[in-house]
């Protein structure tokens, strides 16, 4: 055998012994763990429809102040009607000072729209699309960017957790710019991706239609949302406030709402998904142009 | 980023199509669309029905579908079954034979199955001479039910235009199909002239319906974007499609790679990993502490601003007065505590009170910092090192030798994160002392129960607002006996009066037994609760003692 042969026996092993220890700490499911009530069915409705975009709509961020929000079509970017350059929006981001708005895409730029002023600001130098965009704060101009990943992101100022495009999530140390943890569990690609609120677990929502719940200090995965009659892809998931509802955006135009924790369908609402701050509200945004807001 | 190339597996499986999204969707219905056509299992009843003076063949109406489907999938709700099968129908499954917009309809409707030759699991993508020669193609077949609907007479026309130079070329081809087609069996006709009208309603969607066959664009790049022609033309010039990039070669690992993997692995290993049911407990255990806090489980109070349209709560938050729901979560964590502007306020001042400030302010600074501008980090890191850690620092910090040392080490490069040591031992500092006594203090405590604090720190509005909301607490205290002898008056039980704050000086409220919060009286200090008091909840007279 050649050396690199020999040498590759090596990463198997080491893997092997992961997989033994995480099966060890395998001792129980969450849901035989689960002894709450159920939460019951969640009534929701429509509480306002935003028109305004002519296209897909793409992306959204809510505003820290849980009011306001901004949404990314692939035509237009619509909050003040901003326009821009290019027209393949993929991400926007609301600054959390409410002052500034953040988007980009395929034109490999992102832009910086001052709301007061009106002006815009340019920041070019990537090599590949952006496909997320945050601010970290808005004083300085902070900002993460994340570019030519065909993935989510998700993070709460660090740690910082992807979807790969090989089908797994991986844990980032950002400011090493290393990967630290890695978790597999979906097979085609994770679209969807969102931070528990005490960040110790995170949910991803994927093509084959399952969600499913991992945590960092296990390694591993809790749980898989899903149900037969459930055939489409996930494009966006986002947690309650208590974390105790996962709401999943699927390809068919609707929203499940999931029982974190008992994994039954909580509820389903009538795309981009993004739960407000305060958690009083939902919004979603969908390939018809139309964003709703519900609770 | 170090692991970049983890795995080395292909992307994905070895044929990027069969991975893509709608595949998979598409695989799934076609399981459920085999199962639907098969006559021995109990399938859908598929039949001719005669109507008029013709026969429609092949067709199968919607209850029937939805019904299969109810009965096959386990479906208790018809809704959902509607939307299974809209579902189907909107990918071009399964397609009402009168209609070009394609969803599923609990009723009489004819619905005819998709040949598998038009199947979008084929992956046509036909290119718009394909749909030229279709529309012309039924221009020139003069019957009635394949008449243009206007959409289409308006895309013929704008193709018209678009191919105005190879017209002569599509127009044969039609010419040629039309011939093909009057061989045919008419039955076997009808069937196939639907069956391809279908195929293009999924492709070139009526107006107004989503493409069902269009993927997020960002996926569209990692396939290999054939463009076959359904009618096996074969077209002269193919159009790339502008976020087509060609496919990257597969780099050789090499030694450095596999080594690299190595080294993760084995940090992997290292890493301690807590068992599932520790790890679930806790996320149940969060889940419970803030299920309150969730306004879609919990009803918000006084409402949710999205249902009531009445944005108090909004305005409740933005106030510098915590509610106390508010205060209870600074208790839950550390982080909460610091999250929250007004939390840290009151930690501040606690601290202050303890002498100890420079602890958090150190921890603010250092979080600004990392948020700072490049240009900016390296003054900064100056000005906090000058502030809190310099030999005879103004507010010195207590870092232990081995910190210090790490600190000042950083303090030389002057990065973003030249802190991150110290501001970790002075947040488990923080954590186990301070924030553990804040939580204990007379301060916090109050702010817990709603005590009112003394006058001159409230608005006098805010206060009686907190006020007469505890007076809602109360069950049927009578205005008869909360009434001062000396002429002030309470606001009435349950209502926001709003107006008029009787605070005068020498106005006395009533104090109540420690079930409920009750108001403090000016000088701060709390009264004992009596049995005069206590009488007053029945609704007796009471006599209230001033303060001197």
């Amino acid at each position: 055998m050649s050396e690199l042969d020999q040498l590759r026996q090596e990463p198997e092993q080491l893997k092997d012994q992961i997989r033994d220890a995480r099966k060890a700490c395998a001792d129980a499911t969450l849901s035989q763990i689960t002894n709450t009530d159920p939460v019951g069915r969640v009534q929701t409705r429509t509480r306002r429809t935003l028109r305004g975009h002519l296209a897909k709509i793409y992306a959204m961020h809510w505003g820290t102040d849980s009011r306001l929000l901004v949404s990314a079509s692939y035509t237009t970017n619509k909050v003040h009607a901003i326009p821009l350059r290019s027209s393949r929006v993929m991400t926007c981001a609301y600054a959390p000072s409410g002052n500034y708005v953040a988007c980009g895409g395929l034109d490999n730029i992102c832009s910086i729209y001052n709301l007061k002023t009106r002006e815009g600001n340019v920041l070019a130098g990537h090599t590949g699309y952006l496909s997320c965009c945050r601010f970290l704060d808005d004083q300085s101009d902070r900002y993460r960017l994340w570019r030519h990943h065909l993935c989510p992101v998700g993070h709460r100022d660090w740690p910082t957790v992807s979807g790969a495009c090989d089908a797994s999530a991986k844990l980032w140390d950002v400011r090493e710019g290393v990967c630290r943890q890695t978790f597999t569990g979906h097979e085609p690609d994770i679209n969807a991706i969102c931070f528990f609120p005490n960040r110790d677990a995170f949910g991803t929502g994927s093509d084959d239609a399952t969600c499913r719940l991992f945590d960092l200090r296990a390694d591993q995965e809790l749980r898989t949302y899903s149900h037969d009659n459930i055939i489409c892809g996930i494009t966006s998931v986002s947690f309650s406030k208590s974390a105790r509802l996962l709401l999943a955006g699927y390809n068919d135009f609707n929203c499940n709402v999931w029982d974190a924790l008992k994994a039954d369908g909580a509820g389903v609402l009538a795309g981009c998904l993004g739960v407000t701050d305060d958690g009083m509200a939902v919004a979603t945004g969908s390939w018809d142009s139309f964003l709703k807001i519900w609770n | 980023m170090a692991q970049g190339s983890g795995d080395q597996k292909a992307v994905g499986i070895t044929d990027p199509e069969e991975s893509s999204p709608n595949m998979i969707v598409y695989r799934k219905i076609e399981d459920i669309i085999t199962k639907m056509q098969d006559d021995k299992t109990g399938g859908v009843p598929v039949r001719t029905v005669k109507s008029f003076l013709s026969k429609i063949p092949s067709v199968v109406t919607g209850t029937d579908i939805v019904q299969w489907l109810m009965k096959n999938l386990s479906i208790e709700d018809p809704v959902e079954a509607i939307h299974l099968g809209s579902l189907i129908a909107a990918q071009g499954y399964v397609f009402p034979i009168s209609d070009h917009v394609l969803t599923m309809k609990d009723d009489g409707t004819f619905y005819r199955f998709q040949a598998p030759y038009f199947w979008p699991s084929n992956c046509w993508e036909p290119e718009n001479t394909d749909y030229a020669i279709y529309l012309c193609k039924r221009t020139m077949q003069n019957k009635a039910r394949l008449e243009l609907a206007d959409y289409e007479a308006e895309n013929l026309a704008r193709l018209q235009r678009a191919f105005a130079r190879k017209w002569e070329f599509i127009f044969m081809q039609a010419e040629a199909q039309v011939k093909i087609d009057r061989k045919k069996d008419k039955t076997e006709r009808k069937i196939l002239d639907s069956q391809e009208r279908a195929f293009w309603d999924v492709h070139r969607p009526v107006p107004g319906c989503v493409n069902t066959t269009e993927m997020d664009i960002r996926k569209c790049r990692r396939l290999k974007n054939p463009q076959k022609s359904v009618y096996g033309v074969t077209e002269e010039s193919q159009s790339q499609s502008p976020v087509h990039i060609p496919s990257q070669p597969i780099r050789k690992t090499t030694k450095e790679d596999v080594r690299k993997q190595i080294t993760f692995l084995n940090a992997q290993i290292d890493r301690h990993c807590l068992k599932m049911s520790k790890v679930a407990e806790s996320l149940i255990a969060y889940t419970e502490q803030y299920v309150e806090y969730d306004p879609l489980i919990t009803p918000a109070e006084p409402s949710n601003p999205w249902i009531s349209d009445d944005i108090t709560l909004w305005d409740i938050e933005m106030s510098k007065e915590p509610s106390q729901q508010r205060v209870k979560r600074w208790g839950f964590s550390f982080d909460e505590i610091l999250k929250d502007q007004v939390g840290r306020d009151q930690f501040l001042r606690f601290l202050e009170s303890e002498f100890s400030s420079e602890n958090l302010r150190f921890w603010l600074a250092v979080q600004d910092l990392k948020k700072q501008p490049l240009q900016d980090v390296a003054r900064r890191v100056e000005e906090i090192w000058q502030e809190f850690l310099a030999p005879g620092a103004p507010s010195a910090i207590n870092l232990d030798s081995h910190s210090y040392e790490i600190t000042s080490q950083n303090v030389k490069d002057g990065g973003r994160y030249t802190f991150e040591d110290a501001q970790e031992h002075i947040y488990k500092l923080m954590k186990s002392d301070s924030y553990a006594r804040f939580l204990r203090s007379s301060a916090y405590q109050d702010l817990l129960l709603a005590k009112k604090k003394p006058e001159s720190e409230q608005g006098r509005r805010t206060s009686l607002e907190k006020f007469t909301r505890s007076v809602c607490c109360w069950r049927r205290v009578r205005m008869a006996a909360a009434f001062h002898p000396r002429g002030g008056f309470l606001p009435a039980v349950g209502k926001v009066t709003g107006g008029q704050a009787p605070h005068r000086p020498d106005a006395v409220l009533l104090t109540v037994p420690a079930a409920g919060p009750g108001p403090e009286d000016h000088a701060g200090s709390r009264r004992r609760s009596t049995s005069a008091d206590r009488a007053s909840l029945r609704g007796d007279l009471v006599t209230v003692k001033e303060k001197e």
